[in-house]
């Protein structure tokens, strides 16, 4: 028989307290499990419907195929052609003009004056404007006015400047992060600023640079809004010879088939989205391979 | 002696060289930002000058491509904003679980497997998710509530918000472990439980990180366009009803896009107006974004 002392309520208390507040604990951990598992089970549910809707309807001749009325005879070779072409050049412009940007910021402009604080603020802003108003920006400036019209160049030029801010801000942290002693000895030897940077700070921040800039130019290839809005079309049944040809690529060519009522066309728009992931996929692995080769051989 | 000073005379040119080329490069950024501006702001300009602006903001009827023309854009623009509540409805409490689970409870074996997996979810297109939010969420939406239309702006809203659920949880788990470990076990020392630790420690702590996640994440969600154009119609009706057909601004945008709009009439001035609302409304976030991390971040 316990006795029902002060001391004991208090115990009792106590204990309860602490079981309370344990079981708190434990559904609040439910809840944010679940929450994180949402977003699993969606991006899990999300693979099976595009594999479920366009597995059955991928085959080569869906990816030698040119674009038809007929969802049977049709393929994606002229929308595959324009996102190479597209990527390519995106990629030829973007890379340099991002990482020179980059280096200017970190190695050459003094920081805190109001020529870098500006162009810091300038680059976290362009960062957040939406995709499709820098497509009015091609429209108005490469398409209109620079007469590039509804070209691989314009659409190509107006995705650099997209992912520009992205590369620049990866390159600004992978050049940050080379250690100040590599700089000084290299200096130290006499080189210019421009071999220490070469030699010594470019190698180093490479995988860095890499990762961020391929991982900025995927996301060029997924971009449809932007390209609609310089004009790239919606049927293209040639493949573009020259950056001045049109064009139309993955994304566009998958929402035109989205957008059309005819089940059959829902499928397809599938089996090119598995052939776009599919893409992203191999750009991606290639980025962490490339960040796992270089960061082995640096440590 | 000559030849070596020829040499250093050519190394100082070609470094001043390069400096100059690179900060031509950095100048890029700048000319974008001003091209941006210019760009839309000069047509919108033309554009208020054949309708009015009382009439562009009040109006409630949207038909710039139909006679008769009206320009009242607050179809649109509730039409941005629903999709803007909805996404935010799903993406705040996910995105916020997520970051409190993998910043304060897994174990690192588990963060290390939902990070890249949440970092895919971020990965894929948009034009993805718009094909998504047709085929599947329209679909079960329609099961549950049969007045559902085909296209409709709960089943996009819900795809956006999925979308930004990735970006929600990496910037608000920044900002949580960006809190010393010391404060976290200061509070375990006075006996907190988990739960107390990341509610009334942690959180509070990355209250700042967390606001400016959620403001950038809703600006996000309003120049979402592929999501949008797919999956919620091209009616730009006033509705507030999210199961009805309806039309945002970047909807339009790209819609009349499609067509092949001429240089100089209404309708391509129409979109550069369209434009320029969406540029400032989400400029004017991520500055907010900006101040509130800036005015309330505490310093450790």
């Amino acid at each position: 028989m316990e006795v029902r002392t002060e001391q004991n309520i208090y115990k009792q208390k106590k204990s309860r307290n602490i079981r309370i507040r344990k079981a708190k604990n434990i559904i609040f951990y439910s809840i944010i499990l679940g929450a994180t598992g949402f977003g699993i089970l969606v991006l899990g549910l999300l693979l099976y419907q595009i594999l479920k809707t366009g597995l059955a309807w991928l085959s080569i001749d869906f990816i030698m195929n040119m674009p038809s009325r007929f969802p049977q005879k049709a393929g994606i070779k002229s929308a595959l052609a324009g996102s190479i072409w597209v990527i390519s050049l995106t990629a030829l412009f973007s890379f340099p003009l991002g990482v020179g940007t980059a280096l200017y910021l970190e190695e050459y402009s003094q920081k805190g004056t109001w020529l870098n604080k500006l162009l810091q603020l300038n680059i976290s802003n362009l960062a957040g404007v939406p995709s499709i108003v820098y497509g009015m920006l091609g429209l108005a400036v490469f398409v209109k006015m620079l007469q590039f019209e509804r070209s691989i160049l314009s659409g190509a030029l107006t995705l650099t400047l997209l992912i520009l801010p992205v590369i620049i801000v990866a390159s600004q942290e992978a050049i940050r992060s080379v250690p100040e002693t590599l700089k000084q000895g290299s200096f130290a030897l006499g080189v210019t600023k421009w071999q220490t940077i070469t030699g010594v700070v470019l190698p180093y921040a490479l995988p860095g640079i890499l990762t961020g800039s391929i991982l900025a130019i995927s996301r060029a290839m997924g971009e449809a809004a932007p390209l609609i809005m310089v004009g790239a079309a919606g049927y293209v049944a040639f493949l573009p010879s020259s950056p001045l040809d049109s064009f139309t690529v993955l994304p566009i060519q998958i929402f035109n088939w989205t957008s059309r009522p005819q089940e059959e066309f829902k499928n397809i728009a599938a089996a090119g989205i598995i052939v776009l992931m599919a893409l992203l996929l191999f750009a991606n692995g290639a980025a962490v391979m490339l960040r796992n080769k270089y960061q082995n051989r640096m440590d | 002696m000559k030849n070596e000073q020829k040499r250093k005379d050519r190394g100082r040119i070609g470094e001043f060289t390069i400096e100059t080329i690179l900060r031509f490069f950095a100048g890029i950024s700048i000319l974008t930002t001003i091209a941006i501006v210019w760009t839309l702001f000069s047509e919108t300009i033309i554009f208020f000058k054949e309708v009015s602006i009382t009439e562009f903001f009040t109006g409630t009827k949207w038909t710039p491509t139909l006679e008769p023309r009206h320009f009242g854009i607050l179809p649109l623009f509730v039409g941005t904003m629903m999709i803007a509540i909805g996404a935010s409805i799903i993406a705040l409490p996910f995105g916020l679980g997520s970051a409190i689970y993998l910043s304060e409870y897994a174990p690192k074996r588990v963060r290390k497997i939902i990070k890249p997996l949440l970092e895919i979810l971020a990965g894929i297109p948009s034009i993805v998710y718009g094909f998504f939010a047709l085929t599947f969420i329209t679909p079960i939406l329609q099961k549950f509530l049969p007045q559902t239309q085909v296209f409709n702006a709960a089943s996009a809203s819900i795809a956006v918000g999925i979308m930004i659920i990735p970006m929600v949880a990496s910037l608000s788990e920044d900002a949580m472990m960006a809190i010393p470990d010391s404060i976290r076990q200061g509070a375990y020392a006075l006996g907190s439980t988990k739960f107390e630790v990341a509610t009334k420690v942690i959180v509070p702590a990355a209250l700042s990180g967390i606001g400016s996640a959620f403001v950038l994440a809703v600006s996000r969600a309003i120049g979402e366009t592929m999501i949008v154009a797919i999956a919620a119609g091209q009616s730009p009706v006033l509705t507030f009803n999210p199961l009805k057909s309806i039309q945002t601004m970047t909807g339009f945008m790209v819609n009349i896009s499609l067509g092949d709009i001429q240089h100089g009439t209404i309708e391509y001035k129409t979109v550069f107006a369209v434009g320029a609302m969406l540029f400032v409304i989400t400029f004017v976030m991520n500055i907010i974004a900006k101040m509130i991390v800036n005015r309330y971040r505490e310093e450790y």
